[in-house]
């Protein structure tokens, strides 16, 4: 074949003219002559790719001596440049091209030209530096008076344009909008909307002339601007309301048939330009009663015109359903689109299915009842031969999840899990099983034999948190202590067992889960030596495969145990083994167990039994130092001064030449983000050992929400009252400073809802009855999304210190923290409660009373909330937009140091006086008792602070604090 | 949006290859191997969408794809388009060429690059739809070609070349192609895949 592709080679432009000879194979031969002919005939008779790749690096160095070539002429670069385009797309570099793709569009004719700038926009990418070159050109051909010259102008700047040159032709292309012709007005519309995603400032003032373009005369330039508007509403929707009515016309207009018949598609009208209103009104419409009201009309018409049995019209279908279910709902129209997701679902048009699927899956929150409508449909897809149906409808399963039929729905997740490959899928899938287990898990073993399942599949793509919130969830507990133990038994027996199981490797994050529980819950097996155990972690912490990161999991593992049993062999020769071993960490590791084996005393307090959360107070400021640094002072030592400050200094010294610009010091720009060395804190972890906080440190380092000793200046003097509890804390582990509140009654577990559901595997129906359950028939619509009004089995503990994230909750955790220390909780009940009004704000949310308990319905239903800490909670979910109160109890174990209601307000003034807050203000009072309150405004929310104190001597036995209405709070 | 627009033969031959995303070259590549490794798998008879493969972003991105004999066209879309609109442009891309090239091959493809380009410009211009009217996108590309023909023979001259060859009755295959409801019957061209 490569004498044909010599023989095309050689051959030149001339050849184009042969192309009349035909006649039989040889006449095909012969007229292939252009050389692109030649060069794709030459690459598809190849049988490998070497072939392929040394044919194309020799066209491609043919072409280079051609392009380069002074005697080449523009036409002979026109065809050049197009055999360059083909390399390309077959993925071989032709970069040495692109100056003369360039060249080609500014100097060529109108053909050479096209070609050119057809090249350049396949070859160059927005900030590539060529780019520059073009710019020129572009402004150039768009004041030409040429249509076809304009309308390539356009194209190349709607493709790539450098952000930076807009300036250049925007005010051409605004010109472009008063254009005769509408396909011009179109282009220059669509050329904005590119700048307007590039770069949104430098179009702000021309939003009059979108509007503009949405009212022009021609619909396709109409069209055209719904680009924009769909993108600009779907970021703002508020600011684009007017434009409601306008929308509603135009659809209206093209829904009548209004438009010329030029704008059929399969005989129905304009159907992108309807998909693209729908959508349109959709955002607008969504929670806002007032505009949705004016759609309601041209979406009943949409609805019924779009009957026709074309794909067109089912698309046009879909947006309807979308819409009517966005916008305020309308009784009449959710009939309607439900019958139409209902002709979707049973379509035998396997897209149309998928919508239908995708569509109930997304309207499956606000109406239940239609998942149990097409339960059968949705039973088949389960087993559909297409992963794509098979996947949409997991994700509806996984919304319609609840306590009763979470083992049938896990169960067909994980078989789906175990088919896939894709990565994605699999973290994706592996999130939702794990949360759904969290939430809903029937019972112990179920919980850890599924999340086994995870850990093993998901291994190492899944996302930290899983594995994270498994050994917390493990270490926390629930209601009740020895469910709580079983459940770690039960997980300690089910790793021993899957230890025992040889040549099974297992992913590095399962093995760490696995050690962290062995170390910790190995105990409650009551054996006496664990050195079975230490058996099969040595073992582990001799495989290769195992991970360095693992290792230090596993040896602390194994330290933990070792305080359990000293005397053991194992821990001898693993201490002998790893004291030499060349990675470092692990050789600290060894050391560290050798010198606390040494000293049992020590071990044991510093590795206590269950205690893995307990909170862990450093005392980071090195507080206890403070004595001898201002004895030290008094001598005539120079203050401390940190690393940057020196730096600082030096640099001043030194004079250099400041490259900096004015204005912009060191002191001022450079290293505002950083914290003085003396904020760092080990953040409260679930850990509670040394060898743990080593490890986790990544996580548990908490920088903010730690006093300022250190300063730029050096050592700041200390605030009085401020310091003080924290000076006297030693620096050992102590016992938690901060209690539980409201942990024990949260919410019964149902578990006689547990199903046994065993039998039902055989028959559809029975599994649909297990899948439905739940759904519907109790008509719990809760247009809040999936809430909880099923009890969790793992409920999670409020907990005060679980602080997941330090940061965001370093402010009220000092406030907390205060409470604890400062008053005496039989004497004070000290509520903070805080409306949160950013839903982001989740992480804060832990500690919060649950969801379902500020539902007023649930509330009544629930007996238990009364034992709530002793004290009544009623309010109105309005008033807590999403359910976010909290409630803080002083703890027992700290002495009494505040006591009076005075000073603790003015010392919580204090410890919240870095934000803005309001006064002090007492809001009721009597004999014995006086409540108080103040604001706190956050960056991101509000708190609201208040605190009842007892002025009386006589201890309280409860206290009801009831919130009225949010109505009733202006007043 | 469209990110990207993938035209490829059953052996996974890039026929078109339109990105209005900024990838590297060797993703390209690796996008459109991957495109056709994610697509070949599917049968005919199951849906037409996919979720993107995780270059070109995963499930936030859907694949809508049509399968037309010998060629895979592939568009890439985010999550504001509309799936069956999409696979409705891609007719309305399909049937374009069609009337363009007079009953269209793979071969008008591969020999007219850069026509294809063109027409696609027409439908699609930097990631947004621009026109889904047949008749107007074939007057536009119609403009072009009378600007062609007045430029002189010479370049028009590989058109009817390869009309010609269309036109040569090659015993073994069918060359009508039937724009019916999906599939085009385009021949089955041994010798170029």
């Amino acid at each position: 074949m490569s004498d044909i592709v010599e023989k095309t080679l050689t051959a030149l432009p001339g050849l184009f003219l042969q192309n009349q000879s035909v006649g039989g194979p040889a006449g095909v031969k012969a007229s292939f002559s252009s050389r692109l002919g030649g060069l794709v005939r030459g690459i598809t008779a190849l049988t490998s790719k070497h072939e392929e790749e040394k044919l194309i690096q020799q066209e491609l160095s043919n072409l280079k001596a051609t392009v380069s070539a002074p005697a080449t002429t523009l036409k002979m670069m026109k065809e050049c440049m197009v055999r360059l385009i083909y390399c390309e797309m077959l993925g071989y570099d032709a970069s040495f091209g692109y100056i003369h793709a360039i060249k080609l569009a500014q100097q060529g004719n109108l053909l050479e030209k096209r070609v050119g700038y057809l090249a350049v926009s396949l070859f160059l990418h927005e900030n590539h530096e060529l780019l520059l070159l073009l710019v020129n050109t572009v402004v150039k051909d768009l004041q030409s008076t040429n249509l076809v010259e304009v309308c390539m102008a356009l194209t190349i700047v709607s493709q790539i344009f450098p952000r930076e040159m807009i300036p250049a032709v925007l005010p051409l292309i605004e010109d472009k909008l008063q254009h005769s012709k509408e396909i011009i007005r179109r282009k220059a519309v669509l050329a904005l909307y590119k700048f307007h995603l590039i770069a949104p400032n430098q179009v702000q003032h021309i939003h009059i002339k979108f509007r503009k373009a949405l009212c022009d005369r021609d619909v396709g330039v109409m069209a055209a601007s719904l680009h924009i508007y769909f993108r600009m509403i779907k970021e703002n929707p508020s600011a684009y309301k007017d434009l409601t009515g306008s929308f509603v016309t135009i659809l209206k207009q093209v829904v009548g048939g209004k438009l010329p018949v030029d704008f059929n598609y399969h005989s129905v009208p304009a159907p992108w330009l309807q998909i693209q209103l729908l959508r349109i009104l959709g955002l607008l419409g969504k929670d806002d009663q007032r505009t949705s009201e004016l759609m309601y009309d041209v979406l009943d018409e949409s609805l019924r015109r779009a009957e026709l049995n074309h794909n067109v019209t089912y698309a046009i279908l879909f947006e309807c359903v979308h819409t009517v279910y966005s916008i305020y709902p309308k009784s009449e129209l959710l009939e309607k689109a439900a019958k139409c997701i209902g002709k979707f679902v049973l379509s035998p048009k396997i897209n149309l299915k998928y919508l239908g699927l995708k569509a109930l899956t997304y309207v499956i929150q606000q109406d239940p009842t239609l998942a149990l409508q097409h339960q059968m449909t949705i039973i088949e897809c389960l087993d559909h031969p297409d992963p794509i149906i098979k996947r949409e409808t997991l994700e509806l399963l996984y919304r319609i999840t609840n306590a009763q039929n979470i083992t049938v729905i896990v169960q067909k997740m994980l078989e789906y899990l175990h088919q896939s490959k894709e990565e994605y899928i699999i973290v994706n899938l592996v999130g939702k099983i794990a949360e759904l287990a969290e939430k809903y898990a029937p019972d112990n073993a179920w919980f850890i034999q599924t999340m086994n399942a995870v850990f093993s599949v998901g291994g190492d793509v899944m996302h930290p948190d899983i594995p994270n919130n498994f050994m917390r969830l493990l270490a926390e507990g629930f209601d009740d202590e020895t469910e709580d133990q079983q459940l770690r038994l039960y997980a300690v027996q089910s790793y021993l067992t899957l230890l025992d199981v040889e040549n099974v490797f297992y992913p590095q994050k399962f093995l760490q889960v696995m050690s962290w529980v062995l170390g910790e819950y190995y105990y409650l097996l009551d054996k006496d030596t664990p050195e079975e155990v230490l058996t099969k972690l040595y073992k582990l912490l001799m495989n290769a495969s195992v991970s360095s990161e693992t290792k230090a999991w596993l040896i602390a593992a194994v330290t933990k145990l070792t305080s359990q049993a000293h005397s053991s062999n194992i821990v001898e020769r693993l201490i002998q083994e790893f004291t030499i071993s060349l990675d470092t960490c692990m050789r600290q590791h060894a050391f560290e167990l050798k010198h606390l084996r040494e000293n049992v005393e020590l071990m044991k307090s510093l590795l206590p039994v269950d205690k893995s959360c307990e909170d862990m107070v450093v005392d980071a400021s090195l507080s206890f130092l403070d004595g001898f640094v201002a004895e030290e002072l008094s001598q005539g030592a120079a203050p401390y001064k940190p690393h940057h400050q020196r730096q600082e200094e030096k640099l001043s010294q030194e004079k250099v030449l400041n490259f900096e610009p004015y204005g912009l010091s060191f002191s001022s720009s450079g290293f505002t983000g950083r914290q003085s060395p003396a904020g760092i804190s080990l953040g409260s972890d679930i850990s509670g050992n040394s060898a743990e906080t080593g490890l986790k440190e990544t996580n548990g380092l908490k920088l903010e929400g730690i006093k300022k000793l250190w300063g730029k200046e050096g050592y700041l003097p200390k605030k009085e009252g401020k310091t003080g509890d924290e000076t006297e804390a030693p620096p050992v582990p102590q016992e938690s400073i901060i209690m539980e509140t409201v942990d024990q009654t949260l919410i019964k577990k149902d578990q006689c809802q547990v199903l046994t559901q065993s039998k039902e595997e055989k028959e559809k129906q029975l599994l649909a009855s297990s899948l439905f359950v739940g759904l519907g028939s109790e008509s719990t619509v809760n247009l809040l999304g999936k809430a909880d009004t099923v009890s969790h089995k793992f409920r999670r503990k409020s907990k005060i210190k679980e602080t997941k994230s330090g940061e965001t909750t370093s402010a009220h955790n000092r406030t907390c923290s205060y409470f604890s220390s400062s008053s005496n909780a039989t004497y004070e009940d000290g509520y903070y409660l805080d409306t949160l009004q950013d839903r982001g704000d989740k992480e804060l949310n832990k500690l919060s009373l649950n969801s379902g308990l500020l539902d007023s319905e649930s509330l009544t239903e629930l007996p238990s909330v009364e034992k709530l800490s002793n004290c009544k909670l009623s309010s109105s979910p309005s008033l807590f937009t999403d359910n976010s109160m909290e409630g803080f109890q002083p703890s027992q174990s700290t002495a009494l140091s505040v006591a009076n209601e005075t000073s603790l307000a003015a010392s919580l003034l204090e410890e919240t006086s870095e934000h803005m807050h309001s006064d002090l203000v007492e809001v009721c009072h009597n004999e014995t008792i006086s409540l108080s309150s103040f604001k706190i405004w956050k960056d991101d929310c509000l708190f609201m602070v208040w605190s009842v104190s007892n002025k009386s001597g006589l201890e309280l036995e409860s206290a009801d604090l009831e919130i009225a209405p949010a109505e009733n709070f202006k007043g | 949006m469209i990110q990207a627009i993938l035209v490829f033969n059953n052996h996974g031959k890039p026929r078109l290859v339109r990105f209005y995303q900024r990838f590297p070259e060797e993703i390209q590549q690796q996008i459109v191997r991957e495109t056709f490794h994610l697509v070949l798998k599917r049968d005919d008879n199951i849906c037409n969408f996919l979720e993107g493969g995780s270059l070109i972003g995963g499930p936030e991105y859907k694949l809508i794809y049509r399968h037309y004999a010998t060629l895979y066209f592939v568009f890439c879309v985010d999550s504001s388009e509309s799936e069956l609109g999409i696979l409705d442009l891609i007719q309305v891309f399909v049937e374009t060429l069609d009337k363009c090239f007079e009953n269209v091959c793979e071969l008008d493809l591969i020999f007219h690059m850069d026509k294809v380009h063109y027409i696609l410009q027409e439908v699609v211009m930097g990631g947004m739809v621009l026109e889904t009217n047949m008749n107007e996108i074939v007057a536009q590309i119609e403009a072009q070609n009378r600007l062609e023909k007045s430029e002189g023979g010479l370049s028009a001259a590989p058109a009817r070349a390869v009309s010609a060859v269309k036109n040569i009755n090659l015993p073994e295959i069918p060359r009508n192609i039937n724009i019916g409801d999906l599939n085009i019957k385009v021949p089955n061209l041994s010798q170029f895949v």
